[in-house]
């Protein structure tokens, strides 16, 4: 092997037929809004709790959709809902972090 | 939806691209990397196809590079374009084609912002004037190399002595069509089929019989990003997102990746290498990597000119496999003869990636 003076990070590569999307679907189906969201990341820079906690709609979104677990993240959400007011495709997101809160609860 | 709503929407992915006339500048560094696509492009456009496409040795580079490194401002920028746009003047045309993606780009940037801002337009005529004592109209029709190519290629479909077809299964070469950031993320309106449904090179891919692979990750950028790569210690970070994009195409097989950007060919081709010597891996069938094309050396290829005329062998990942696939005749001792059939010697082989 070639030292170049640079390495390889792992593969972040998303392969979609090979994750479950089951969480995701079941969000669509009780807030079928989100498959309006266009991943601008509006709610994420004006999240309260994101700076120091980590926690990022944008983020939780797109993880979904990928079929990663998001429960970490979503504990740190206070619900203050400012998120909702600036989402330009109108998306209650507020909503959508207790519909996700439900779906956890009953899994 | 309506189906006239959806004629209206669709109609806003489509772009107005003149037949004839057009003023062609070059870029920077494709002349580097892959020196016989820019002269391809004047070959096939002018000779092939009659098309008047005019090009001067005055121009310069557009200022992208370094913009979009951080080195010089944006009113710099401006005002390099618009000695740019002189030279289009003082020849006598109106539809301007840039080789280049970043240039396309950065031709877009600065012809919104003195739509939105007028007085700064003037404000670089005025520096254009005290610098050199030109003036300048604006290009009615803005272009990339590759809208003409997109536009005129069902002419060269017509024209092909070799189709996108493997002559052993007779099924279509799968081919990875790869769009430079710059062309359509900043200002989707600008190119042919937006951001969102980038149809330009499946076009020709489709006009000439191959099939275009779909993949998870088709969208995300080859690496070279500026300074993900001129800064040495981010060349990690350019090398890993390549790596992503080959690991998201491998399962789907592809044949060829083809481009329309100066730096993605590069670094797609270069970085396979790397990743063979740093992991032992390689993307294509029996120990080869994916041959990466622009679009002008494929269509070079589908009309029948000699890879080696094409400048194939200065690729690092081997084509051969393509052009047997082809069906390309090829002498394979001529690869490394010069124009004078001098022996230019070999390069020295890759440990991990197989190659001729």
């Amino acid at each position: 092997m070639i030292d170049f003076g640079f390495g390889l990070s792992r593969s972040s590569a998303v392969r979609l037929d090979e994750v479950d999307l089951s969480l995701y679907k079941r969000l669509e189906e009780l807030e079928p809004q989100v498959r309006t969201c266009i991943g601008c990341g509006s709610c994420s820079a004006t999240c309260t709790a994101g700076p120091w906690s980590g926690m990022s709609i944008r983020k939780v979104i797109l993880n979904l959709q990928r079929g990663r677990d998001i429960e970490k993240m979503l504990s740190n959400c206070m619900l203050c809902g400012k998120c909702t007011m600036v989402c330009p495709r109108g998306i209650n997101t507020r909503h959508l972090i207790l519909s996700l809160c439900r779906i956890y609860e009953k899994k | 939806m309506i189906y006239e709503g959806k004629q209206k929407i669709w109609s806003d992915y489509q772009k107005e691209i003149p037949d004839d006339h057009w003023y062609f500048v070059r870029s920077c560094i494709r002349q580097n990397f892959f020196p016989a696509s820019e002269r391809m492009f004047t070959e096939i456009t002018r000779n092939v196809l009659g098309k008047d496409v005019h090009e001067t040795p005055y121009h310069t580079t557009c200022g992208g590079i370094a913009y979009h490194c951080d080195t010089i401002p944006h009113e710099t920028v401006m005002t390099i374009v618009a000695r740019q746009f002189s030279l289009m003047t003082e020849a006598g045309y109106e539809n301007y084609a840039a080789s280049c993606i970043t240039s396309f780009g950065n031709y877009t940037e600065v012809l919104e912002t003195w739509h939105e801002y007028p007085e700064l337009e003037a404000r670089i005529r005025e520096n254009l004037w005290k610098a050199c004592r030109r003036e300048f109209n604006k290009p009615k029709y803005l272009a990339h190399s590759s809208d003409l190519i997109y536009k005129w290629r069902n002419e060269i479909a017509a024209r092909a002595r070799h189709l996108l077809i493997d002559r052993h299964t007779g099924e279509p070469l799968r081919i990875v069509e790869h769009i430079g950031c710059h062309y359509s993320k900043m200002f989707p309106s600008k190119g042919v089929g937006g951001a969102e449904y980038p149809y330009v090179l499946c076009g020709m891919i489709e006009s000439w019989g191959g099939q275009v692979v779909d993949y998870p990750e088709r969208r995300h950028c080859c690496g070279y990003g500026f300074r993900q790569y001129h800064v040495q210690a981010n060349r990690g970070y350019s090398v890993s997102n390549t790596h992503k994009k080959f690991e998201s195409m491998e399962p789907y097989r592809p044949d060829a990746i083809i481009t329309n950007c100066p730096g993605c060919p590069y670094f797609l081709d270069r970085w396979q290498y790397v990743i063979a010597e740093q992991t032992g891996k390689t993307y294509g069938r029996n120990g080869f990597g994916i041959p990466v094309l622009t679009y002008e050396e494929l269509a070079g290829l589908v009309l029948g000119y000699n890879p080696w005329d094409l400048g194939l062998q200065l690729h690092q990942v081997a084509v051969e496999p393509l052009l047997d696939k082809m069906g390309v005749e090829f002498d394979p001792d001529a690869k490394y003869a010069g124009l004078n059939k001098e022996d230019l010697l070999r390069p020295g082989l890759p440990v991990n990636m197989k190659c001729f």
